[in-house]
């Protein structure tokens, strides 16, 4: 009997966290058991973005979307969806207005409608551990359109007319590096692939090679023909063991086809994989640090230039980009260059992916055309702040990008804005602060990622992010002064320009940008000893209202560390030096008689 | 060479291409800070000093690491880069123990010229200093941690210059510590002393053992019989502390200066190394002419070099001589044919050696055959910057003595002696000498030139009248390895040995260049004091070993004959394979 439906299983990390190949599981076996294992074809897909509701089971054609799915759900989705051809109402997603309650098509879903998908055009339509399925949807044809159709300049000149920048951070000409590395003459060069997604909250790497880890290998591939390399190396976290498995196994299977190897599809171009794990630290996606890396050495960053195009691993001329960038290009070469300029604004061509996280109503994975504004993005897509907060402020560029106010909330998203406002593109993470958000609290905290994170290496970095990480603690502690401030600044500019590279260069921007959008948040701590968004636990304090109280002893019997006292029905009292400030009791008060400052 | 046509602060300059911004900026007479960058290693770019703008481009660029651009104008100072310079050298004190007074690099550390250059008169920023413990277990060097700036020239001497890798960088980040792998201590790392990381050290975190109050003791005690030697290469370095030139010659003001210390005799570690001469000159000739023992005859007076063999190579223990150094052979007959002749007995001589190089502190007290007159041979052994601190407290005028003989009949020496402290030497002195020993008869002209210069191995043939004999000479102990290699694929292939004779120094330049001499040492001082060196040769009546009249003295009144039993005794050694990690 021929397959009927089709369920689309998201196997994604996060929701393989989730329990999906447990859902996966039981779908299979339900099906059998329900005798209609023939009609439909289980698949289990890369990310499908929309975290925040995951797991999410969808069935084709119907476009059924099933949000928050869990195991024991399999029954009636293979009798409902599958047997009987009716939808699972209770499992449909439905939006904060309880609108369309018959559930969507992925179309009308408010979180994917202004999204653009080129990088993640096949997460959640594949099965991204069967390379037939990459290659129905035009997988692998640009590579064969660049082997047999094209010359090596012809597909830089075709990347240089697409205007694609690199989206690891720093948003580079991918072309121009192409050509730096193709100009180079040498027996030996190298494609490598930058996986070493670092950033706080930021899983668009990840997810990328683990719904699509073909597109990758294409385009790192296409990049060997246009230098003129035959080695691909794809440095990834040793944390993305889901992601690395699907690579192995694209690879594998992608050496079956004749797409990897010698002479592929018979065109006398060689070309092959190595992965190396990389142990986590952030720095090592920094580029001369990865290369470092590859090589066996410690992972500190060395001098540029030279640049890896012309001397990177090894020694060889070497191109490195990420992830993200990479996935970009065989619809590039398939579509063209003029189409893809078509997309995203003058300077900034394409799409690119955040990761939408913090006090956002739908968090996830999102891609949009680049000139997208903020307010698009956080309140169409993201569906605003999570409890009907208020918007703050969104951290881009995770510990090296900085704050963008409600002022720019209809700014358009690109490289250059991004850097016009203090902020940078960074790899694409995207934290979204409400009005409990404390700024000093949440600079402290990027700031003691950086102290973490620095290798050492170089002074300004090793000795600047301890100072500045210090400096901010004091100010949370309401021991700050208004020299500190100054020196947050002198600090601050001398390691932009001092650092070795650019984790140090840029780990003063969030402490630079929210200076200078939020300079009386700091002096608030500094002047008046407090933390309205009560996050800096030695300025809070909480105070019993006896006039309130009324006893209830709910309070002291939350209190983890039991130091709120007092007879039933008489009022109660905090005692002030054992208390942890975990706000426990603030949260239990059926009678407002606990406040806050 | 091609050249660029850059601009340093707008003016125009041609340098050579691939000239860093740095060394454009001093050709054109500009100097800019640096604190991690050494000219004796690749730039490591790690202390931020020396950021310099490039016209029209927004960011700052290391002067040490960036070539220079055809076109470009560098600015290498102005009020931002002076400020971000200062802010460097601020935060780097911030974490730094205020203890100049009392640091050993105190008046020579280079944070502490930056710091007075800047005018830094207090550290705006709250200080965070890490106490960590010293690491005093080598008899040679001493780290302290918490002193260290982590520039990172010590491992980089250690790994790259020196290949041994006892020094690591350790942790990450603000725990980022240069010490040896896994915490060990020193000197259970394959650490073999050679100093070199306390003489690139920019601060006082690895500095040579101090051991100078020792030597005043024993001139206070009078029952000892102070007798002091000094090595070819401290006579053209020492005067460097007192501000006199590298390289120049100051043999008489040493021998002065020790006498106004209180020594009782001035010997000189020259005489030895004629007799080292005699000793591993017909040991060479033992082996080339009559086949006796394995070729190469590799040499052993390095005691770096003699430690790195026996961890890294045990393989070549037959094929080096067993003659001891020339410090350990002085030693011996000052505490025997010396004794005997002055009527005092071996222990109640105190016998200190003046000497380029830490090493050598661990080479004294290496094993029982350091003790062939039955005691220590050498009691003390003092670097060149320990000796040089010890005359400038006894409020000697060093630069204006007059200069004075060396005590006899251990002291006198010829032009061979004197280059054994430059890379080259003794394999020179062997050769003038090993050539009057197969032949009878004497070189025409002494001065070989294959063996001299910088280059890391030089390779020559030496025609000993018809008996063709290959000479190989490596220095700076990572250049080593390829020599080695080559002898060991030779000889596990049964082949033909690739050379007859290798000299190996393990610091870059040889002796002269050693970790206990004056700071400062870079390739342009160890010209200055290689030059030095060849002078003092020039200058000797005698050059050969073999004609050295205090030598065949020796000979005939005591040593009987160059391998004798009584030389073998007190002259000779051997050695035993030890482990890489002693732990």
């Amino acid at each position: 009997m021929a397959v009927k439906n089709y369920i689309l299983v998201c196997g994604g990390t996060a929701c393989e966290s989730s329990k999906a190949t447990e859902i996966f599981n039981a779908l299979t076996s339900e099906a059998e058991a329900q005798g209609v294992a023939d009609e439909v074809q289980i698949v289990k897909t890369g990310c499908f973005g929309f975290c925040e509701k995951g797991p999410i089971v969808k069935i084709l054609p119907e476009e059924a979307f099933y949000v928050q799915v869990v195991p024991e759900d399999a029954k009636e989705i293979i009798s409902e969806s599958i047997v009987k051809g009716r939808m699972v109402k209770r499992l449909l997603y439905v939006d904060e207005k309880e609108q369309n309650k018959d559930g969507f098509d992925i179309e009308n879903i408010k979180f994917y409608q202004k999204q653009v998908r080129i990088v993640l055009r096949n997460c959640g339509f594949i099965d991204p551990e069967k390379i037939d399925e990459y290659i129905a949807r035009e997988g692998y044809a640009a590579l064969e359109k660049v082997l047999f159709d094209m010359s090596p300049d012809d597909v830089i000149n075709e990347l240089k007319e697409s205007g694609l920048r690199g989206r690891g951070g720093a948003g580079f000409p991918t072309w121009m590096k192409w050509n730096f590395s193709k100009q180079v003459v040498s027996d030996q060069k190298y494609i490598v692939c930058n996986a070493d997604e670092g950033d706080p909250g930021a899983y668009m790497d990840r997810s990328t090679l683990e719904g699509d880890p073909h597109s990758v290998l294409e385009a790192m591939t296409i990049a060997g023909y246009a230098v003129g390399a035959d080695k691909g190396v794809i440095y990834i976290r040793a944390e993305y063991p889901l992601a690395i498995e699907r690579l192995e196994i694209a690879i594998a299977q992608a050496r079956d086809y004749g797409l990897l190897g010698n002479d592929i599809l018979g065109s006398g171009f060689n070309f092959d994989f190595e992965i190396r794990l990389g142990a986590g630290a952030f720095v090592c996606g920094e580029e001369t640090a990865l290369l470092r890396s590859i090589e066996g050495g410690r992972g500190m960053p060395t001098p540029k230039p030279p640049f890896p195009a012309v001397e990177g691993l090894w020694g060889k001329p070497t191109v490195i980009n990420n992830v993200e960038t990479w996935a970009n290009i065989p619809m590039i070469i398939i579509k063209g260059g003029e189409w893809f300029r078509s997309i995203g604004t003058e300077r900034s061509s394409g799409t690119k992916v955040f990761a939408l996280t913090g006090k956002i109503a739908n968090s996830g994975l999102v891609e949009v055309p680049m000139g997208t504004t903020l307010r698009e993005i956080v309140f169409d897509i993201g569906g605003g702040i999570k409890d009907g907060k208020a918007f703050k402020a969104v951290q881009t560029g995770g510990p090296s990008g900085g704050v963008i106010t409600s002022e720019f909330l209809d700014t358009p998203i690109d490289f250059d804005q991004l850097t016009a406002i203090g902020s940078m593109m960074g790899s694409g993470g995207m934290i979204v602060m409400d009005e409990d958000d404390c700024i000093v609290n949440i600079t402290k905290f990027y700031q003691d990622f950086c102290v973490d994170e620095s290798c050492g290496k170089c002074a300004p970095c090793r000795i600047g992010t301890r100072k500045l990480y210090d400096i901010l603690d004091k100010i949370s502690k309401g021991k700050g002064t208004h020299k500190d401030l100054e020196n947050l600044e002198v600090i601050g500019n001398a390691m932009k320009k001092a650092a070795l590279c650019g984790l140090g260069q840029t780990a003063p921007n969030p402490i630079l940008s929210t200076l200078k959008y939020f300079r009386e948040e700091y002096l608030e701590h500094i002047d008046q000893k407090i933390c309205k968004a009560g996050k800096c636990k030695d300025l809070v304090q909480f105070t019993i209202d006896p006039e309130k109280c009324i006893g209830c002893t709910v309070c002291a019997r939350k209190c983890p560390v039991k130091c709120i006292s007092g007879e039933r029905k008489l009022p109660h009292l905090i005692d002030q030096a054992e208390c942890t400030k975990c706000g426990e009791c603030f949260a239990s008060c059926k009678f407002g008689a606990i406040s806050k400052r | 060479m091609s050249t660029v046509d850059i601009k340093i602060n707008g003016r125009p300059i041609s340098v050579p291409a691939g000239t860093s911004i740095l060394k454009a900026a001093k050709l054109a007479g500009s100097k800019i800070p640096t604190l991690c960058y050494h000219s004796d290693l690749e730039p490591w770019a790690a202390c931020g000093i020396c950021v310099v703008k490039i016209e029209g481009n927004p960011r700052m660029a290391r002067a040490c690491s960036t070539l220079v651009t055809e076109g470009q104008n560098y600015i290498t100072n102005d009020p931002e880069i002076h400020t971000i310079r200062k802010t460097v050298i601020e935060l780097t004190l911030a974490d730094h123990p205020q203890e100049c007074l009392t640091c050993a690099r105190n008046l020579s550390c280079e944070l502490q010229r930056l710091a007075s250059e800047y005018g830094i008169r207090e550290i705006p920023f709250d200080r965070n200093v890490k106490r960590l413990p010293k690491d005093e277990s080598t008899p040679s060097i001493v780290l302290d941690p918490s002193k260290c700036i982590q520039c990172g020239r010590c491992a980089q001497v250690c790994q790259q210059l020196q290949d041994v890798w006892a020094l690591e960088f350790i942790g990450r980040g603000e725990g980022t510590r240069l010490m040896p792998v896994s915490g060990l201590l020193l000197n259970d790392s394959p650490c073999i002393k050679c100093g070199q990381c306390s003489a690139h050290c920019p601060v006082g975190a690895i500095y040579e053992k101090d051991e100078t109050a020792q030597l005043m003791d024993a001139i206070m005690d009078k029952s000892k019989h102070v007798a002091v030697q000094m090595a070819p290469a401290v006579r053209v370095a020492i005067g460097e502390a007192f501000n006199m030139a590298p390289g120049e010659i100051v043999t008489g003001k040493i021998y002065a200066a020790l006498r106004r210390l209180g020594v009782d005799a001035v010997f000189d570690t020259n005489f030895s190394a004629d007799l080292t001469i005699m000793e591993e000159g017909s040991e060479f000739v033992e082996r080339v002419v009559n086949g006796k023992g394995a070729l190469p005859q590799l040499t052993s007076c390095c005691p770096a070099w003699t430690d790195y063999m026996e961890k890294y190579y045990p393989d070549m223990i037959p094929n080096f001589s067993t003659a001891k150094s020339p410090m350990m052979m002085q030693g011996a007959i000052t505490k025997t044919y010396y004794a005997e002749n002055k009527g005092i007995a071996p222990k109640d001589i105190y016998s200190v050696a003046i000497m380029p190089c830490t090493a050598k502190k661990f080479e004294r007290i290496r094993d029982e055959n350091m003790q062939s007159s039955g005691v220590d041979d050498v009691d003390l052994v003092l670097t060149t910057r320990e000796l040089a601190r010890l005359i400038k407290t006894a409020g000697v005028d060093f630069a204006n003595l007059e200069p004075e003989e060396c005590d006899s009949p251990i002291g006198a020496y010829t032009g061979a002696g004197t280059i054994f402290g430059v890379t080259g030497g003794v394999m020179e002195a062997a050769v003038r000498s090993a050539y009057y020993l197969i032949t009878k008869e004497e070189l025409a002209d002494v001065n070989i030139e294959a063996v001299r210069g910088m280059d890391g191995v030089k390779t020559g043939v030496v025609d000993i009248k018809g008996t063709k004999v290959k000479v190989a000479v490596a220095h700076g102990m990572a250049n080593v390895k390829a020599v080695l290699d080559e002898i060991r694929v030779a000889k596990e292939a049964g082949a033909e040995p690739p050379y007859h004779f290798v000299e190996v120094m393990a610091c870059r330049g040889g002796c002269i260049a050693g970790g206990g001499q004056p700071y400062g040492t870079e390739d342009e001082v160890r010209d200055q004091r290689i030059a030095g060196l060849y002078k003092d040769d020039e200058q000797s009546t005698i050059r050969c070993s073999h004609q050295n009249p205090d030598i065949t003295k020796i000979y005939a009144d005591y040593l009987e004959a160059p391998l004798s039993k009584k030389s073998h005794h007190l002259l000779h050694t051997h050695y035993t394979p030890r482990k890489v990690y002693q732990k």
